[in-house]
C-alpha cells in the first residue's frame, strides 16, 4: 500500500520535471510546443551514451543530459521557435510536431530503434525495507532530487528578481518591455530552462520510463495532461497534477490492472470537469 | 473521394498476381530466382529485421547464393513493423512486378495475417521466419513457418515448473495475440498438473511501466512468476524484478525465451542470472552445427550475438533451398511448396521438420538458464523436450 504511493509519487515527481518546461512554454510565451518530450529524449540519449559507452560517472551524467538538453533548446529556440511567436496555434503545433518526427528519425538513424539500457551504479540499485514497506533506493532518489528541483524552482519563481520579471512578463508582456524588462531575453533563458529540465528528466527516465525513438511521441500525452490539469504558468500548479496523476497510474495499474491505461484519463476527465481552470489557478486567472 | 483510386489499382495488382503465373510458366532458364523478404528493417522491431536480414545473407554467401542449380536474388523490404497495410502492399508488389518465387520474413503476427491473402491469390509460398501466434499457419495452405509458436515453446515451461516442485505461479504477459496464447496455455498445462494461478496480469503494448504489475506480485508472492513480453521488453522487466526484491521474496523467475532474449541477454546484467526460461534456440546450444553459425555470424556482424529470430531467418532460406533443390530449381508455386512440406534437416537449434500437414514446424524445445561464463550472460541449456509440436489452438 505505502509502496504504491511512494512509487507513485516517485513517477508523478519524474513526470513532474519532465512537463514543467512546457507548462512554462505554454503559459509564459503562449506557445505551443508538443516537441517538447523531443528534449527530454535526448537528454536521456545523452545520459546513456555517456554512461554505455564512455563510462561516465550517472551524476555526471545528469548534468551533461541537462546542459546538452539546455544548449539544444537555447539553440533551437534562437533559430526556430522564436520565428513562430507570433503565429497561430495551428502553425505552431504542425511545426512542433514535425520536429518530433525529426528528432525520431535522427535518434533512429544513429543509435537504433530499440530501447536503451542503463545501469545504475550500485549506490542507486536495490530497496531498503523502512518497517513494512520497501522502497527502491532509486525511486526515493528520484523523489530527493525532484523535490529539490521544486523547491528550487518555485522559490526562484518567487522571491528573485528574475522570478518576478518572469511573473510581470507573463501577466502582461507588452507593459513588461515598456518598463525595460527584456522580455525576449528572458524567453530564451526561460525556454532553456525548460528544456534542461527536461533533458534532466529524460536522463532520469530511462530507468523508469524506458528510451526510444518514440519517446517524445509516446509521453506527449501524459505531458499535456500534466499541464493541462495543472494549468499553465504556475509551479505548483502542475506540480499538484503530476504528483496525482503519478499516484493515480501507479495505483490504478496495480489494484485494477485490467483498466491499464484508462486510470490516469479517468482521473483527467474528473479534474477538468472539476477544475476547468486547472488545480489551483483562481476562477479568474488571465 | 480519392480513396477509391487506389484501392481499384490494388484489386487490379491483386488479380494480376492471380493470373501471372498461369500465363507465363517458366521465365527463361538462365534469369535468377527471386526471393521477396518483407522484415521490420526501422521501427520498434528493427532489431528482428537485422537479426533476420544478416542471417539469410549469411545463408546466401555460405551456399555461394545458387541454390538447386540455380541463382538466386533476395529482395529486401521494410515493412516499419507496425503497418499491416504496408506488409500486404509489399507483398503484393513483389509477387506482381519482381514475380518472386517464395515470400519470406513477417516479423509479427498482424504483419503475416495482412501478406497471408497475398500469397492465397498468386498461390506463392509463404515462409513465416518470425510471427509466433498459433493460427498464422492457418491462414493460408500456402504458409509454411520456420520460427515457433508460443504455446509450442510454453507449455515445456509448465511442465518444468510442476517437476520442480512449484505449485502456485502467477503470469504476466503484454496484451496482444501471442501474450493471451503463451498465457492460455501456461494456465491450461500447469492447472492440468494440479498447479494453481493466482495472479493474471496483462501489461499494455505501448509503454509499459512493470512496477506496478511486478509490486502486485510480489505481495501476492506465488512460488514462480511466469512471464512473456516480446523480444526486447525483457530487459525492463527483469530490472524492476530485481529493484522489487521478488527473488529475496522466494518468487522464481520462469517464461519463455523471449524474455532472455540472446541479443540483448548482455544488457540486463546481474538481474538476469538464473532465469529459467524454455525456447527453441540459445546462442549457446552444444552442437557443432551451432559454434560454426554462431562463429560465421559474429564474424560477419561484429558486437552482435545470433538470437532466435535470427535462427528463424537461417531455417526459411533452409527450407526454401531444400524445395528448390528437390525440384531442380524449377519448382514454383504449388510444385514448390509441395517440395517444401515434409522436409527435416539439423539447424543450428537442433532438428527440425516442417510437418507435412500442418506446415508448421517440429522441433525440440530445451529448458535453459541463465548464467555467466567468460564474462558473458548465455542460456545454458539443461533439459530437452524432443520432437515438440505445436499444441494447436
Amino acid at each position: 500500500m505505502l509502496t504504491v504511493l511512494v512509487d507513485g509519487i516517485a513517477s508523478g515527481m519524474l513526470l513532474f520535471v519532465l512537463a514543467v518546461g512546457l507548462s512554462v512554454t505554454l503559459g509564459l510565451m503562449n506557445f505551443v510546443n508538443l516537441a517538447h518530450g523531443a528534449f527530454g529524449m535526448a537528454g536521456g540519449y545523452v545520459c546513456v551514451v555517456l554512461l554505455n559507452r564512455h563510462g561516465v560517472p550517472f551524476v555526471v551524467c545528469l548534468l551533461a543530459a541537462a546542459l546538452f538538453a539546455a544548449l539544444l533548446g537555447l539553440l533551437l529556440e534562437r533559430v526556430l521557435y522564436r520565428r513562430l511567436y507570433g503565429r497561430d496555434h495551428l502553425d505552431q503545433v504542425l511545426f512542433s510536431i514535425g520536429l518530433v518526427f525529426i528528432a525520431g528519425a535522427v535518434v533512429d538513424w544513429f543509435l537504433g530503434a530499440r530501447q536503451q539500457l542503463i545501469t545504475l551504479p550500485a549506490w542507486l540499485s536495490g530497496r531498503i525495507e523502512l518497517g513494512f514497506v520497501g522502497i527502491g533506493v532509486y525511486r526515493l532518489f528520484l523523489i530527493g532530487l525532484c523535490g529539490a528541483i521544486v523547491l528550487a524552482l518555485h522559490l526562484g519563481l518567487v522571491r528573485t528578481r528574475f522570478g518576478s520579471r518572469l511573473r510581470a512578463a507573463v501577466d502582461d508582456a507588452v507593459v513588461a518591455r515598456g518598463l525595460g524588462i527584456p522580455v525576449e531575453r528572458l524567453f530564451a533563458v526561460t525556454f532553456a530552462l525548460g528544456s534542461g529540465l527536461a533533458g534532466l528528466g529524460g536522463a532520469l527516465g530511462v530507468e523508469v520510463l524506458g528510451l526510444d525513438p518514440t519517446f517524445p511521441l509516446k509521453y506527449m500525452v501524459y505531458f499535456l495532461i500534466v499541464v493541462a490539469v495543472g494549468g499553465a504558468n504556475t509551479v505548483l500548479g502542475p506540480f499538484v497534477a503530476a504528483l496525482l496523476l503519478g499516484v493515480v497510474d501507479v495505483a490504478g495499474k496495480y489494484y485494477v490492472p485490467q483498466l491499464g491505461a484508462f486510470a490516469i484519463y479517468t482521473a483527467m476527465v474528473v479534474l477538468l470537469i472539476l477544475r476547468p481552470q486547472g488545480l489551483l489557478a483562481k476562477a479568474a486567472a488571465r | 473521394m480519392f480513396r477509391s483510386v487506389p484501392r481499384r489499382a490494388l484489386l487490379a495488382a491483386g488479380a494480376t498476381g492471380l493470373v501471372a503465373p498461369l500465363a507465363a510458366p517458366a521465365i527463361a532458364q538462365g534469369a535468377a530466382i527471386r526471393i521477396g523478404l518483407i522484415l521490420p528493417m526501422t521501427g520498434p522491431f528493427a532489431s528482428t529485421g537485422r537479426q533476420i536480414d544478416a542471417a539469410v545473407k549469411l545463408y546466401l554467401r555460405q551456399n555461394g547464393d545458387a541454390l538447386g542449380g540455380r541463382r538466386v536474388e533476395v529482395l529486401l523490404r521494410d515493412d516499419t513493423g507496425t503497418a499491416p497495410e504496408v506488409t500486404r502492399r509489399l507483398a503484393q508488389e513483389l509477387v506482381v512486378r519482381e514475380r518472386v518465387r517464395a515470400l519470406a520474413g513477417f516479423g509479427l503476427t498482424p504483419l503475416a495475417f495482412a501478406a497471408a491473402p497475398v500469397a492465397t491469390e498468386a498461390k506463392v509460398p509463404m515462409v513465416v521466419m518470425a510471427a509466433a501466434t498459433s493460427v498464422i499457419v492457418q491462414r493460408s495452405p500456402f504458409i509454411l513457418r520456420t520460427s515457433f509458436t508460443l504455446p509450442q515453446v510454453t507449455a515445456p515451461i509448465a511442465e518444468w515448473a510442476l517437476k520442480e516442485g512449484i505449485r502456485s505461479a502467477a503470469t504476466l504477459v503484454t496484451d496482444f495475440a501471442p501474450g493471451l496464447d503463451a498465457e492460455r496455455v501456461f494456465k491450461e498445462r500447469f492447472a492440468a498438473g494440479g498447479g494453481q494461478v493466482p495472479l493474471e496480469l496483462r501489461t499494455p503494448l505501448r509503454n509499459p511501466d512493470y512496477a506496478p504489475f511486478l509490486q502486485r506480485v510480489r505481495d501476492t508472492k506465488p512460488q514462480a512468476l511466469f512471464i512473456f513480453v516480446p523480444s526486447g521488453e525483457g530487459a525492463a522487466v527483469m530490472k524492476q524484478f530485481a529493484e522489487r526484491g521478488l527473488a529475496e521474496a522466494g518468487i522464481r523467475l520462469i517464461g519463455t525465451g523471449d524474455v532472455v532474449d540472446d541479443d540483448i541477454l548482455n544488457d540486463m546484467g546481474r538481474p538476469a542470472l538464473g532465469a529459467v526460461t524454455s525456447h527453441h534456440y540459445s546462442a549457446a546450444h552444444d552442437s557443432a552445427e551451432n559454434k560454426a553459425y554462431v562463429a560465421a555470424f559474429t564474424a560477419a556482424n561484429p558486437g552482435m550475438r545470433p538470437n532466435f529470430m535470427s535462427v528463424g531467418g537461417w531455417d526459411g532460406m533452409q527450407l526454401i533451398a531444400e524445395g528448390l533443390k528437390s525440384t531442380n530449381g524449377a519448382g514454383e508455386g504449388e510444385a514448390l511448396l509441395n517440395a517444401m512440406k515434409g522436409k527435416s534437416w539439423t539447424s543450428p537449434r537442433g532438428p527440425v521438420t516442417v510437418d507435412a500437414n500442418t506446415r508448421d514446424i517440429v522441433q525440440d524445445v530445451y529448458i535453459r538458464r541463465v548464467e555467466e561464463r567468460g564474462g558473458q550472460l548465455w542460456n545454458i541449456e539443461f533439459d530437452r523436450l524432443q520432437a515438440v509440436r505445436d499444441p494447436g489452438t
